[in-house]
This record gives structure tokens, C-alpha cells and sequence, in this order.
């Protein structure tokens, strides 16, 4: 019996791989993750029944304890707070790899390097993923302590310092023949650790947090698999590294859409040089419009394109935009929603976020999607979009955000940008679409003016 | 709805089989206690892999401790390699499989993948079980509810999300 549980990890580790495969569309995706489930339940199965485990009450407990307050927690979630969810949730995995490499070291005297070394870097990652998504967690719940990127002076060094260190103890917990030393190693190590994951985030800005969970993500899973080292189990090894690939897949989408390398995400410095055109000399001839003028526009157009931005989930817009954009389809025009990867808080946010809104799947188009095809669109509505939307990135070689990718929404015949002032978005310049001859700019809350459109064409 | 109800189940049979521990563990204590190793995730990787170093007599037979692992460094070594090879493929696999998943999704992978990362959640109930309510049983029963709620927190929220993808 005991030499078939390995056959059930492994069989649980391809019912993960089959999961993670049929989330490649809409269609399947429900099936894999309940594949994953039924991973997860046989892998949870196989080892509870392996003969040598005992003490079962209290495995009972905790596994009755933990299933009931993940189900509250996941069932309570509102939709916009899934960044915070996701961020708690890695933070907890990050914990519970620090405490299972604290209690095989603890379970024998005499381990082997390789043991030793696992579970010095479980303790690690497992703990800097916990720290770090605690502070993620702060940032993107606004806690006001939170909210300002506040980084100690040569806060590049310290961090250094504090790997140097965590470096150095590993090797000594490995070399030494001492029990307790070992110990005190690895108590070390998490102290630092804990310390090194509060570094790390506090000095990242609201704006990059999509950035920072992708890589925690990646963390919580590299420490499963470092946990996977310690106890030497394929399942954890397996499991762990899929979601370690995951996460840095996720970070490298995120950093590339926002035009910065990860370094330059991690220690907080944006994209120097560049010689950035004054406000006022860009916005010298803005037009600016009201609900009423886009009423008649609207009514008029075949096409229409909305560019939902991170100011419409602030906003909570979206059951609004949805209603225009039935408004709009029951006058026979064409609707579809052009999301930018970082539209949202976090990578994927705002395609849930109007999925909850009853917005069909496949009016979600990607930028590489909608770009080629803007030119036919008559009228694109951005709203709560700034530096996603800004030619600059295309047009102007010397702009900080040269290179990144944005909507070429400047391309459609007309701009409507609903926008509650002209100020700069996240990365701090002026942008010329909003003084294009085909742009219009409303100035109003996301949610207050897509009502009042609505209103207004209902009143045409 | 079937689907809710299949995700129930699958967390329903853990919560049973959860049960069944607590009361198997008040008739057969004893049993257990008696025969219980210091350390069973080495002499788990003994008896499931038996070619490694099959020539020895030893190495066959369930080792009660990990002492027996560490007097044994070729063995060891091979245990070692075997699992770097299985992690580096799993990457490679994680990188094929991952890339495939259009951006729409992006968010529910996340949150799917972090349940499946809860994987921790055997290790923990290892730990635990072979602690012998030591210090290290009370880790490894922590770890088990935090990893718990990644696991099942995760699934149950990424099917919410999931089911609201809808074509119309």
C-alpha cells in the first residue's frame, strides 16, 4: 500500500498539469481547475493513508479548521478585491513552507547537505514570499501607512547586506555538525528573511503591484518546491516549480507592459532621461466636451472600442460601461472592450471584473488583437486610462515610456477620454492624445459619466 | 451547479476523510504510536525507489531512520539528482503549459496556481503525523491550516471567477 503513494503524487502531479493546460480558454478552464481539485484531494488522500503517519486528530482538526476558513475567505472575496486575496493567500503558502522546513529540522539531528541546504532556502523563500505579501497585501488594501513607496536611505545596500548574510548562514547551518546551531541558523535565516520581504515591497508603488504579486506567485511556488527538496516528495517538486514558471511567466508580461525591466520595478527607479514636453505646451488645444455632444456622437457610430483602465476598476464603473455598451448593441453598433495587459490591479483583474459584469468573454480583445483594426473603429472610449493610451510611447523616441506597448486608440476616428482632470498618470508625463484633433475629453468621475451618457442617449 | 457540487465533493472528501482520522486515531493509537518511524519521508524514498542502488541489500528495506540515508551518500546523491531532473522538466513544462493561457485568464491562473501550490499542505500533514506531538506536530499542524486555506481558498475562488466567464 505504502509503495503505491508515490503513484498517487504522481498522478496527482499530472491531473495539475492537465488543469494548468485546460486553462488555455474560457471553455475548459472551469475543468481544469476542477482537475486541479481532484489533483490536490488525491495527493491530500495518498497521504493520509500512508501507514506511518499518526497523531491523527490533529491532522483532522487543522484540515477541517484550514478547508473551513479558506472557503469564508473565498466565498466572501468581492471581485475587486482579488488582488488582496490572491497577495493573502500567497503569503499564507509562503508561511506554511517556512514552518515545514522548521519541523523537518527539527525531526532529525543529523541531516543530510542537501537536506540542510533545502531547507535553509525553503525557510527563506517560503518566509520572503510571507512578508513580502503582507506588505503587498497593505499596499493594495490602502492602508494610509502603506500607501507611499517608502524606501531607507541606500535601501539597494541594506537589502544586499541582508542576502550576504542569509547566504552566509545557510552555508554555516550546512557545514556545521551542531544541532543546535543548525537550529539557530535556521531561526536566523527567517529573521532576516522576514525582514529582507518588507524591503523589498515597501519601496514599490501602488501602480507595480501587479508586478509584485506575479512575483510572489512565482515565490510561494518556488518555496513549495524547495519544501518538495526537504522531504523529498515529486509532488511538491513538480507542483512547485509549475507555479514557479507561472509566476515569472506573469512578471515578465507585466514588466514588459509596462515598459520596465524588473530590476528597474524592484528597486523603484523609472525610466531615466528622456526629454519630457511641458503640460502646457502639450495641452495648448484641448477640446473638451459633454454628455450630450457623445450622445449624438454615439449615435451615429457603426463601431465602438472601450478602453477600460485602471481608474474604471478604482471607480467601479464597469456594471455602468456594461450598460452603455447594451445601450449601444440594441442601436445595432458594433461594442468591444480593448484591454491593456496592466488594465486592472493585477494581470487579468479587468477581464474579471466585466466578466462579473456579465460582459461576454470573447468582446474582450487583447491590444494585439484590437491594434491592427483601429483605424475602423469611429469611436474609442477611454476611461480611467491614461499612460496605456499615450502615442508618445510610439511616436516620440525620447519619451521614458518609448517602446511600450499601448492601444493605438489616437488611430479611431474619434477619442472620447473620460478623465477627472488632465493630470499625469503613473508614469508622470503629459500625454498628447488628449490634444489630438480627433480627441474630446470629458471631464467627470468614470462612473458619473458613463450614467450620464447612458441618460443622454436614452433622452436622444 | 454540477460543478460547485464536484468541487464540494472533492473538498467534502477530505473533510471526511479527515474524520475518519480523528476517530481512527482514538482506536488505533497504539498502533500507530508503536510503529512509527523518527523520520518517514527518507525511508519513504527507500521503499518507493527501490533500483537506486539496488545492489545493496539494504537499501531495499524500509530504513527506519535517516541515519541509514546518510551513511550512504551514493545513494543519496542519486536521490538528489533524480529530483533536480524531475524540477528542471517540471519547469519546462510549467514555461510550455503556462504560455498557452491567453491573457484573460491571467487572473484565475494565478489564483489556481497558488492553490496548487498549497501542495505544502502534504508536507505539513507529514510533518505533523510523524512528530509525535513534539514542537514539530504543532508546526506542521500550523502549516497545515495555513496551507489549507491556500488550497482550498484558491480553488473555490478560481471556479467563482471562472463561472462568470461567459460567451453570450
Amino acid at each position: 500500500m505504502t509503495a503505491l503513494i508515490p503513484l498517487a503524487y504522481l498522478i496527482a502531479a499530472v491531473l495539475f498539469i492537465l488543469g494548468l493546460k485546460n486553462m488555455s480558454s474560457p471553455k475548459t478552464a472551469v475543468r481544469g481547475n476542477l482537475l486541479g481539485a481532484s489533483g490536490m484531494a488525491l495527493a491530500i488522500g495518498a497521504t493520509l493513508v500512508d501507514g506511518r503517519v499518526g497523531g491523527y486528530w490533529l491532522i483532522g482538526i487543522t484540515l477541517i479548521a484550514g478547508t473551513a476558513v479558506g472557503l469564508w475567505l473565498a466565498q466572501t472575496v468581492p471581485m475587486t478585491g482579488m488582488p488582496e486575496m490572491v497577495g493573502l493567500l500567497n503569503g499564507f503558502g509562503g508561511v506554511a513552507s517556512t514552518l515545514v522546513a522548521f519541523a523537518d529540522l527539527l525531526q532529525s539531528d543529523h541531516q543530510s547537505i542537501d537536506t540542510l541546504l533545502a531547507i535553509g532556502l525553503s525557510g527563506l523563500i517560503g518566509t520572503v514570499t510571507f512578508s513580502g505579501s503582507m506588505i503587498a497585501f497593505a499596499k493594495l488594501k490602502e492602508y494610509k501607512q502603506f500607501k507611499q513607496p517608502f524606501a531607507l536611505p541606500f535601501q539597494t545596500l541594506i537589502n544586499a547586506g541582508i542576502v550576504l548574510g542569509v547566504v552566509m548562514l545557510v552555508a554555516f547551518m550546512v557545514t556545521t555538525q551542531s544541532f543546535t546551531i543548525q537550529v539557530l541558523c535556521y531561526l536566523a535565516i527567517v529573521a532576516l528573511a522576514l525582514v529582507l520581504g518588507v524591503f523589498l515591497v515597501l519601496p514599490i508603488g501602488g501602480a507595480d503591484m501587479p508586478v509584485v504579486i506575479s512575483l510572489m506567485n512565482s515565490y510561494s511556488g518556488l518555496a513549495g518546491a524547495a519544501t518538495g527538496f526537504v522531504i523529498d516528495n515529486n509532488a511538491l517538486i513538480i507542483s512547485g516549480s509549475l507555479v514557479g514558471a507561472s509566476g515569472i511567466i506573469l512578471t515578465q508580461i507585466m514588466c514588459k507592459a509596462m515598459n520596465r525591466s524588473l530590476g528597474n520595478v524592484l528597486f523603484g527607479k523609472m525610466a531615466g532621461g528622456g526629454k519630457v514636453a511641458s503640460a502646457d505646451e502639450v495641452y495648448a488645444n484641448v477640446r473638451s466636451t459633454s454628455a450630450d455632444d457623445i450622445a449624438m456622437i454615439l449615435d451615429g457610430a457603426q463601431r465602438v472600442v472601450i478602453v477600460p483602465g485602471y481608474g474604471l476598476a478604482v471607480a467601479q464603473a464597469q456594471h455602468a460601461v456594461r450598460d452603455l455598451a447594451k445601450l449601444l448593441e440594441s442601436k445595432g453598433t458594433n461594442v468591444e472592450y480593448a484591454i491593456h495587459p496592466v488594465a486592472g490591479r493585477m494581470p487579468g483583474h479587468m477581464n474579471v471584473l466585466l466578466a462579473e459584469a456579465d460582459v461576454s468573454y470573447d468582446k474582450l480583445l487583447e491590444m494585439d488583437a484590437i491594434n491592427p483594426t483601429m483605424d475602423t473603429v469611429d469611436v474609442a472610449i477611454v476611461i480611467g486610462a491614461n499612460d496605456v493610451v499615450n502615442p508618445s510611447a510610439r511616436l516620440d523616441p525620447n519619451s521614458p515610456i518609448a517602446g511600450m506597448p499601448i492601444i493605438d486608440v489616437d488611430k479611431a476616428r474619434t477619442v472620447i477620454v473620460i478623465k477627472r482632470s488632465l493630470s499625469p498618470g503613473f508614469a508622470g508625463i503629459p500625454n498628447p492624445l488628449f490634444a489630438m484633433p480627433n480627441a474630446l475629453m470629458f471631464y467627470a468621475d468614470g462612473q458619473q459619466a458613463v450614467l450620464d451618457i447612458v441618460r443622454a442617449i436614452k433622452a436622444l | 451547479m454540477f460543478q460547485r457540487v464536484y468541487l464540494g465533493v472533492c473538498f467534502a472528501t477530505v473533510a471526511f476523510a479527515a474524520i475518519a482520522c480523528i476517530a481512527t486515531s482514538a482506536i488505533a493509537q497504539d498502533n500507530l504510536s508503536s510503529s512509527a518511524p523518527k523520520n518517514g519521508a527518507a525511508s519513504q524514498v527507500d521503499a518507493s525507489s527501490p533500483k537506486i542502488g539496488a545492489s545493496t541489500a539494504e537499501s531495499t528495506t524500509i530504513s527506519p531512520d535517516k541515519s541509514a540515508v546518510v551513511e550512504k551518500p551514493s545513494n543519496r546523491l542519486a536521490v538528489l539528482i533524480g529530483s533536480l531532473t524531475v524540477f528542471a522538466l517540471a519547469v519546462f513544462v510549467g514555461f510550455e503549459v503556462i504560455n498557452k493561457v491567453p491573457p484573460t485568464l491571467h487572473t484565475p491562473l494565478m489564483s489556481g496556481s497558488n492553490a496548487i501550490s498549497g501542495i505544502t499542505v502534504v508536507g505539513a500533514i507529514l510533518a505533523t503525523g510523524f512528530g509525535k506531538f513534539g514542537f514539530g506536530s504543532l508546526l506542521g499542524a500550523a502549516a497545515i491550516v495555513l496551507a489549507m486555506i491556500n488550497v482550498v481558498g484558491g480553488f473555490w475562488v478560481t471556479h467563482r471567477m471562472l463561472s462568470m466567464f461567459k460567451k453570450k
